[in-house]
């Protein structure tokens, strides 16, 4: 049987507001625990929620961004459970009339045509706090800080065909949500994470098979993981005649494997209603109007723009355009030296594989964009060569990690790392290698053109790689030519 | 120093402005009332040494100049207020141990205008009941005959003004929790409009319901306070920020009485009416014979307004005491053996029978399957029953109906059949489903018990509600009478 997937992902969001959802405590990460959690965040008897404005403002952003209805008249609803890092036992949530209605994302896969995913809905809601099982022997401790904090939730229509798509979809909605200055992207501490609908069925059927929930992941590679897993055990059991059940799963990054959490979970009835300390949100077409204003170039129009305007690829403008700082970046690099795709290849190469390996995000690169504008200005007007160029970009970049703004032209004089482009330099060189090489020189005259290579490198190896290198090609063909 | 035992706020106000004593002279003669008369129970928790140094801080405002009408005037709140530093405990167990970290608006406020905290009255647990029999702490007597109910669930604060313990005292109100034990006790006790009076730091027990109010022997008194406690809460969404010329001015001048005022006497509260039909007429005669018209109107959807209110409380409330399960403040049961064991022991123990009962059924009416049945339906009522009201509004200016439909009961009456006792709630609970201002005043007695009546409003007319209350209080006397043994 051929099968296929159908996925639907499920995007918590954190909100970059200075304050919580509901209170006027401070959201930032990492403080010791319960010390960023007031009287409303806590629970207390008698506090009263108030929303904060600033949510209100991110989450219609957001809408126009993805082109959504923004409604004009949206409700707080409690959701209501019991667990202990929910203080209040219920949450406040958005269910039957979330701010953010019908929208839809892009999503493009190297080599294959971009595909519009369809969006349900986004809701705001408060974060719960968190459960620490492993600091407290045989106990639980809890910490209240993230309590509060504002999320979106993003629902997606069950429109992923496959782990890769859904990976894709993840990471345009990060790049989005990052352009947007609504959240700091920040997977690693929780910024956004991710809840997986998977299902599958046989290969032109409509009907949904039954589905299952993967909860929580908060990074690309362990959501397509995660995906590809579970696509595979359930195809494992239909194949083998099984059904599969409907299950809430974790996904375990060392073992590679999802697994199910408590079954009770599923049965659980939340008893929505309208959250009577909370008044409905109208909103107003003036107030969508000033925030559509504001709306900065979103993450298509930039990919669009790179390639009309500096007539990059479509794969490079979009590799370009899914960070914001990494655009910034490259649009400061651009107009310092003057080309375009030079510039591109640079910041895609030598830069995105440091920062890799430093393992740090564009805004935190220790290169300025100016330093590295200057190199390549010097690669395009003959002063260095490119192989010299990697060498300094090496040498410009622990400059930068030592916290120094090196001056690039005056590291190329002082090295005397300026490219040799005087003929008669690089004539006598020649001359000199040729004839200490008799042999080879007899094969390059039997029709070994490969030993053209061997020139070159002795050559190179002769003026430390400063010599041009087209400049050497030619005297070499020049010079060998002359061997009679 | 003379203070008559249940001398009116207004009267404190003027001498205490006259410096013929200090807030600390009036606080320590409250105090030695409150220890005087614990066979009440009408308090939770008495502070001396707070209410003293509030005493003190009056008098050096008053010293300084800065003094406010109400500066000096000792009051207790109801214990569902929010105290910094001061145990507030709802009637519960559930908080028998807990000590707010921070003061209620309307304790802030009130504070802030120099009026001192007594202490905090005893309450039915959670708000609910309406015979004050519900409290974690004991049931509270009526002054006026001490085997009866005070009426709840603001049972502790009316028991306390009607024997002269404090001049006023703070209530809340979600069905009826101000106005039928105003009526027990034969006092004057308002809930303003929903709204009107902030409810942050009042211990939520039905969010779209509870307002905050006062307790007082004349309606003059209650617009002499309430000023100081009203008025919108950027820490509460819900209330208005609607502002009032009127309300504003009662921080200046004596209240002035109604004239002329058209008054619907809806035939739904009065068909078959029992023992108030005569008091209530005799009312309603002073006030004609005062200028006053009256007018029959119907609501007719009132039969369903008990109902849809124990649904709709009964939801709110399911949820809102779901914060109370053991794992960060109030009752924790010991030795839990897992999650659930922590949660169902620890709420088992904490609540009494008929916070169990509501939680109980406002659960039901949100499962899945009932929502519809119960509390959309429930909501639609109360739409209907709104439209009503504002259908009357539209001939009338005021509404007069009973308060109650008896007299204060016995202890124990009702205390096996809690329909019965939720019928005490008819005559209240359409205005608080309504959020329409609505106050209790003094209208007759019968058997030696005060019997209420009870003007209401159309939202935010506070005034008109209380200056009718004044225009009677110029025409009779019923406010005038005490419990003796006082």
């Amino acid at each position: 049987m051929q099968w296929e997937a159908v996925i639907g992902l499920e995007v918590h969001v954190q909100l970059a507001t200075k304050s919580k959802i509901f209170s006027g405590a401070a959201t930032a990460f990492g403080a010791e625990p319960n010390t960023q959690a007031c009287p409303v965040d806590l629970g207390l008897p008698g506090v009263l929620p108030v929303l904060n404005e600033e949510v209100v403002r991110m989450a219609v952003t957001f809408g126009l961004a993805i082109g959504a209805e923004i409604n004009p008249y949206s409700v707080f609803d409690r959701k209501n459970y019991f667990y202990p890092d929910l203080p209040k036992g219920y949450q406040i949530s958005q269910f039957a009339d979330p701010i953010v209605g019908r929208g839809h994302l892009t999503i493009q896969l190297e080599g294959q045509p971009p595909r519009r995913v369809e969006i349900t809905r986004a809701h705001l809601e408060e974060d719960a706090g968190k459960s620490l099982h492993e600091a407290f022997a045989g106990k639980t401790g809890i910490d209240l800080n993230r309590a509060g904090t504002p999320l979106l939730e993003v629902v997606s229509e069950p429109d992923l065909r496959s782990a890769a798509e859904a990976a894709a979809y993840f990471r345009q909605m990060h790049s989005l949500v990052r352009h947007l200055k609504i959240c700091d992207g920040n997977l690693a501490e929780g910024s956004m994470r991710c809840d997986a609908n998977v299902s599958v069925r046989p290969r032109g059927q409509t009907e949904l098979g039954e589905r299952t929930e993967i909860k929580n992941v908060n990074s690309f590679r362990f959501l397509e993981l995660a995906i590809n897993y579970e696509i595979e055990r359930q195809i494992h059991i239909l194949d083998a005649g099984g059904r599969v059940e409907r299950d809430t799963r974790l996904y375990d990054a060392e073992r590679n494997e999802t697994r199910s959490m408590r079954s009770k979970e599923l049965s659980n009835d939340y008893r929505y209603f309208p959250d009577p300390d909370l008044l409905p949100v109208h909103l107003d077409e003036a107030f969508i109007e000033s925030v559509r204003r504001e709306l900065p170039e979103l993450p298509g129009e930039k990919q669009a723009r790179y390639q009309s305007e500096f007539g990059l690829s479509d794969y490079d403008a979009g590799f370009l355009t899914q960070d914001p700082d990494l655009a910034g970046y490259y649009e400061a690099v651009a107009a310092s030296a003057g080309d375009a795709k030079l510039a591109a290849n640079w910041v895609m190469g030598e830069l995105s594989a440091a920062l890799n390996r430093a393992d740090l995000t564009p805004d935190a690169c220790p290169l300025p964009a100016a330093s590295l504008g200057t190199l390549i200005r010097r690669i395009q007007d003959g002063t260095i060569s490119g192989k010299i160029a990697k060498g300094l970009f090496e040498k410009l970049w622990s400059a930068g990690v030592d916290g120094q703004t090196p001056d690039v032209d005056a590291i190329i004089e002082s090295e005397g790392l300026t490219q040799v482009s005087d003929t008669g330099e690089i004539a006598a060189i020649i001359d000199e290698i040729v004839a200490a090489n008799p042999a080879q020189v007899e094969q390059f005259k039997t029709g070994k053109e490969k030993v053209l290579g061997f020139f070159v490198g002795q050559v190179m190896k002769a003026t430390q790689g400063k010599a041009n290198p087209q400049m050497v090609n030619e005297l070499l063909r020049e010079a060998l030519a002359r061997q009679d | 120093m003379t203070v008559e035992t249940f001398s009116s706020v207004t009267d404190l106000a003027a001498r205490l402005e006259a410096g013929e004593f200090s807030s600390e002279e009036l606080t320590r003669h409250y105090l030695k009332r409150a220890h005087s008369f614990t066979g009440l129970n009408a308090f939770i928790t008495i502070d001396e040494d707070r209410a003293l140094s509030e005493a003190e801080a009056a008098d050096a405002l008053r010293a300084r100049g800065e003094a406010t009408r109400v500066t000096g005037i000792p009051i207790a709140h109801k214990d569902v207020f929010c105290t910094k530093g001061l145990l507030t405990t709802c009637g519960s167990k559930m908080l028998g141990n807990w000590v707010a970290p921070y003061d209620a608006t309307v304790v802030a406020r009130l504070g802030s205008a120099g009026v001192v905290t007594l202490g905090k009255a005893n309450m039915d647990e959670f708000a609910m009941g309406s015979s004050n029999e519900n409290s974690h702490f004991g049931a509270v007597a009526n002054p006026w005959e001490t085997d009866r109910v005070p009426g709840g669930s603001s049972g502790g604060s009316a028991s306390l003004v009607a024997a002269g313990l404090a001049p006023a005292a703070t209530g809340t109100d979600t069905g009826g929790s101000i106005r039928q034990p105003a009526a027990f006790c034969g006092l004057t006790g308002m809930k303003p409009t929903y709204g009107r009076v902030s409810r942050y730091g009042m211990v939520a027990f039905a969010s779209s319901l509870d307002q905050g109010g006062l307790f007082a022997h004349t309606a003059a008194d209650i617009a002499l306070l309430l000023p100081y406690m009203a008025g919108f809460d950027p820490k509460d969404s819900t209330s208005s920020p609607t502002t009032d010329d009127w309300l504003d001015a009662c921080r200046r001048e004596p209240l002035a009485p109604a004239e002329g005022l058209t008054i619907g006497l809806p035939k739904e509260y009065f068909d078959g009416l029992g023992v108030p039909a005569a008091a209530v007429d005799a009312a309603r005669r002073a006030l004609e014979s005062a200028g006053f018209r009256f007018r029959e109107v119907s609501l007719p959807h009132t039969a369903a307004a008990i109902p849809a209110y124990y649904i709709i409380a009964g939801a709110e409330a399911s949820t809102n005491l779901s914060r109370y399960d053991g794992v960060r403040f109030g009752h924790r049961c010991g030795n839990p053996e897992s999650l659930d064991d922590l949660y169902e022991r620890s709420r088992s123990e904490g609540f009494g029978t008929e916070v169990k009962r509501r939680i109980l059924t406002g659960t039901y009416a949100l499962s899945v399957g009932y929502f519809d049945a119960y509390y959309l339906k429930a909501q639609k009522i109360r739409r209907l029953i709104q439209e009503d009201f504002l259908a009357a509004f539209a001939d009338v200016d005021l509404l007069l109906t009973p308060t109650t439909p008896n007299v204060a009961f016995e202890h124990g009456a009702h205390a096996d059949d809690p329909v019965t006792m939720y019928q005490q709630d008819i005559f209240t609970v359409p205005a608080s489903l309504s959020g329409l201002p609505a106050v209790s005043v003094p209208c007759g007695f019968h058997e030696g018990l005060p019997l209420g009546m009870q003007l209401i409003g159309p939202h935010f007319a506070e005034q008109n509600v209380l200056r009718t209350a004044e225009a009677y209080q110029r025409l009779t006397g019923w406010h005038l009478e005490h419990p003796e043994g006082f």
